[in-house]
C-alpha cells in the first residue's frame, strides 16, 4: 500500500480548475520531485493534502486513511507536515520558539517540547541561531527555520514547497544537504522546486503538472527527455 | 521573556506597594484610584489573552463586563442572593455567551471578530435597556443591606475593596504568566502571528481563540461584577457601554498588547488621567481624558506599536 494516495483529485476555484483528475501516490521512504511551470498546480495539491484546501472531488489517503476531508490541524497530528513557499516563520519568535511550535504537536509540556526542539536545532544546524528573532534572520534561514519546526512534528511524510527559491548557491547546497539529511532519518518526502539540477539529483521519482494536470510521471532521467515536458516549460515554438 | 523569579519580584514589588500605600496615604481619592487602577489592569489583562495574545481584536468586552455586573446586582436586588455566587452566575454566562460568538465566527479570516464583537456589545445593550426585570435604562441600584463580606457591602472604609481587587489582579497576573510559558501561550502566540503555519504545526486554531476568548470573558465578567458591588449603581449605558469596550482595548494598547505588563502600565496611564481629569475639572472635563488618551494611543501607533512596553524594552536594550 502506497503512503499517500490520490485519486482522481480534482480542485475547482470556481470554473477554474486549479487541479485535474489527479492520480499520485507516495511510497514509503521515496523523494518524490514535483515539478511545473508556475500556477500549474503543485501548491494547491499540497493544499489538497495538507488540508489548507478541501478538494473539490476526488480522495486522498494516507497509510490507508481518507484524509479528505480533514482540517490542516488533524493532518499534522496523522504525519504529514508541510513548509510554506512564501516563509511563514513566526517571525516575533526565537529561533528555539519557532521549533517548539512544531515539537508541541508531540509534547504537551513546555520543558519536554524544549528538549526535543535542541535536538532538532543541532540536525538542522541552527544551534548558534538558537536565540535570535526569527523575522531578523535571513531568507536562507529562516526557510531553514521552517523546515527545522517541520521536522519537529515528527512527521511521516513532509511536503517541501520551494524552500530553496531565492537563495545563493551556497545556501541551495547547504539546503540539499539538509533534505538529504532528514530523508536518511527516514522520512518521506513530496518537493516541489524550480532549481533543475536540484531536483533531478535528489529524487528518486518526479511528477510534472501542468495547467492542474498530470502530465509525465517517472524517474528523472526520463521525464527531462519527455516531449511533453519540454513543451510545457518551453513552449509550443521551441519544441523542435 | 522574564524569568520566573524576575516575575515574582517585580510582582510582590506591586502588591507590597499597593497594598501599603494607601496605609500611608489614607486619602479616600487616592483608594479609589488604587481600586479603579487594579480593576482596570484585571480587565485589560483578560482582555488582553484575546486581544493581545492570541490577536484577535474584541471591541465588545463590555458584554462581558455588563452581564458579570448584572448577574451581580439583580439577583442581589431581587432574591437576596449574595453578589458572590452573582459573581459566578455571571462568569458562567459569559463564557457561554463567549462561546456563542465564537464557534460561528473563529471559522471565518480576518476582521469578522472584531466587526461581530462590535455588534453583540450593541445588541446586548439594547436587550438590558428594554428589559423589565432589570429595570431597563434606569438601571439597578444595590439595596442597603448589613456590612461585610457575605453582602460585599462596605460603607466605612473602601480597604476591603482595594484588597479584593489585589486578590482578583494577583490571580490574573500570575495565571497570565504560567499561560504565557504553556504550550497554549505559544499557540496563542503563533495564531496571531502566523495563522496558517500554526495550523501546518498541528493547532486548531478556532479551538484556541476560543480558549483564550472564554477566559477572557469569565475573568472580564468577575470585574464587571466587583464593578457593580463597588459602584451600587449599574445602568446600560454605563456598564455595556461601548465606552467600557473601548477603555479596556486602549489601556492594553498603550501599554503593550500582548505583554505581561503592559496592562499595568497602560492603566497606570489612564486611569490617574480618568479620575484625576474627573476630580478636578468635574462635570465640564467629561471626556478630557479620553481625548488625551487617543493623542497617546496615535503616538504609540505611530512611533511604538509595542506600546509603552516596547519604548521600555528599547530602553533597557540600549543600555545593555
Amino acid at each position: 500500500m502506497a503512503m499517500l494516495e490520490a485519486k482522481n483529485v480534482s480542485m475547482y476555484f470556481g470554473e477554474l480548475a486549479a487541479l485535474q483528475n489527479i492520480n499520485l501516490s507516495v511510497e514509503k521512504g521515496e523523494i518524490l520531485g514535483l515539478i511545473g511551470p508556475n500556477g500549474a498546480g503543485k501548491t494547491t495539491f499540497f493544499n489538497c493534502v495538507t488540508g489548507f484546501l478541501n478538494a473539490t472531488r476526488g480522495d486522498i489517503s494516507f497509510n490507508g486513511q481518507n484524509i479528505t476531508r480533514l482540517g490542516p490541524h488533524r493532518i499534522c497530528h496523522l504525519g504529514i507536515c508541510r513548509t510554506f513557499q512564501i516563509v511563514q516563520s513566526f517571525h516575533e519568535m526565537t529561533v528555539l520558539e519557532n521549533i517548539m511550535m512544531g515539537a508541541f504537536c508531540r509534547h504537551a509540556t513546555t520543558r519536554a517540547s524544549t528538549v526535543w526542539a535542541e535536538e532538532v536545532l543541532e540536525i538542522a544546524g541552527l544551534k548558534d541561531k538558537r536565540d535570535q528573532i526569527a523575522g531578523s534572520l535571513t531568507l536562507a534561514d529562516q526557510k531553514r527555520i521552517e523546515l527545522a519546526r517541520t521536522i519537529a512534528t515528527q512527521p511521516a511524510l513532509v511536503l517541501l514547497d520551494e524552500v530553496m527559491a531565492g537563495l545563493n548557491p551556497t545556501e541551495t547546497d547547504e539546503a540539499v544537504e539538509l533534505i538529504r539529511k532528514i530523508h536518511a532519518m527516514g522520512l518521506t518526502l513530496i518537493v516541489v522546486e524550480h532549481v533543475m539540477e536540484v531536483i533531478m539529483d535528489i529524487s528518486q521519482r518526479i511528477a510534472v503538472f501542468d495547467s492542474g494536470e498530470l502530465i509525465v510521471e517517472g524517474p528523472p532521467e526520463r521525464v527531462v527527455r519527455d516531449e511533453r515536458v519540454i513543451k510545457a516549460y518551453l513552449g509550443e515554438d521551441y519544441h523542435a | 521573556m522574564q524569568t520566573t523569579k524576575h516575575f515574582f519580584i517585580t510582582l510582590g514589588c506591586v502588591l507590597l506597594a499597593v497594598a501599603v500605600a494607601p496605609l500611608v496615604v489614607a486619602n479616600i481619592h487616592f483608594q479609589h484610584l488604587l481600586i479603579m487602577l487594579l480593576l482596570y489592569t484585571t480587565l485589560s489583562q483578560a482582555w488582553n489573552l484575546i486581544g493581545g495574545y492570541a490577536g484577535q481584536v474584541s471591541f465588545g468586552h463590555a458584554v462581558f463586563f455588563g452581564i458579570g455586573a448584572y448577574a451581580a446586582m439583580a439577583p442581589l436586588n431581587q432574591w437576596g442572593l449574595t453578589p458572590w455566587a452573582g459573581m459566578a452566575i455571571g462568569a458562567v454566562i459569559s463564557v457561554i455567551v463567549a462561546v456563542v460568538i465564537g464557534v460561528p465566527v473563529f471559522r471565518l479570516k480576518g476582521h469578522y471578530f472584531a466587526i461581530s464583537t462590535f455588534a453583540v456589545a450593541e445588541v446586548v445593550k439594547e436587550l438590558f435597556s428594554n428589559w423589565k426585570w432589570v429595570d431597563g435604562p434606569i438601571g439597578l441600584d444595590a439595596p442597603v443591606l448589613q456590612e461585610g463580606f457575605y453582602n460585599f457591602m462596605f460603607y466605612k472604609t473602601k480597604m476591603p475593596y482595594l484588597y479584593v481587587t489585589l486578590a482578583f489582579f494577583l490571580v490574573v497576573m500570575v495565571l497570565t504568566f504560567h499561560m504565557e510559558r504553556s504550550r497554549m501561550g505559544y499557540y496563542f502566540r503563533a495564531i496571531k502571528q502566523r495563522p496558517e503555519a500554526a495550523q501546518a504545526m498541528g493547532v486548531n486554531i478556532s479551538r484556541y481563540k476560543q480558549y483564550a476568548f472564554m477566559m477572557s470573558a469569565l475573568f472580564t465578567a468577575i470585574c464587571g461584577a466587583f464593578y457593580a458591588m463597588y459602584i451600587l449603581h449599574i445602568e446600560p449605558a454605563t456598564v455595556l457601554s461601548l465606552d467600557i469596550s473601548m477603555k479596556i482595548v486602549l489601556v492594553t494598547a498603550l501599554g503593550g498588547a500582548g505583554s505581561l505588563w503592559g496592562p499595568l502600565l497602560g492603566a497606570m496611564i489612564l486611569i490617574p488621567l480618568q479620575e484625576y481629569s474627573r476630580i478636578w475639572l468635574g462635570g465640564t472635563g467629561m471626556g478630557i481624558d479620553l481625548i488625551v488618551l487617543g493623542l497617546l494611543i496615535m503616538l504609540i501607533c505611530i512611533f511604538e506599536p509595542k506600546g509603552i512596553v516596547g519604548i521600555l524594552q528599547r530602553l533597557t536594550r540600549r543600555k545593555g
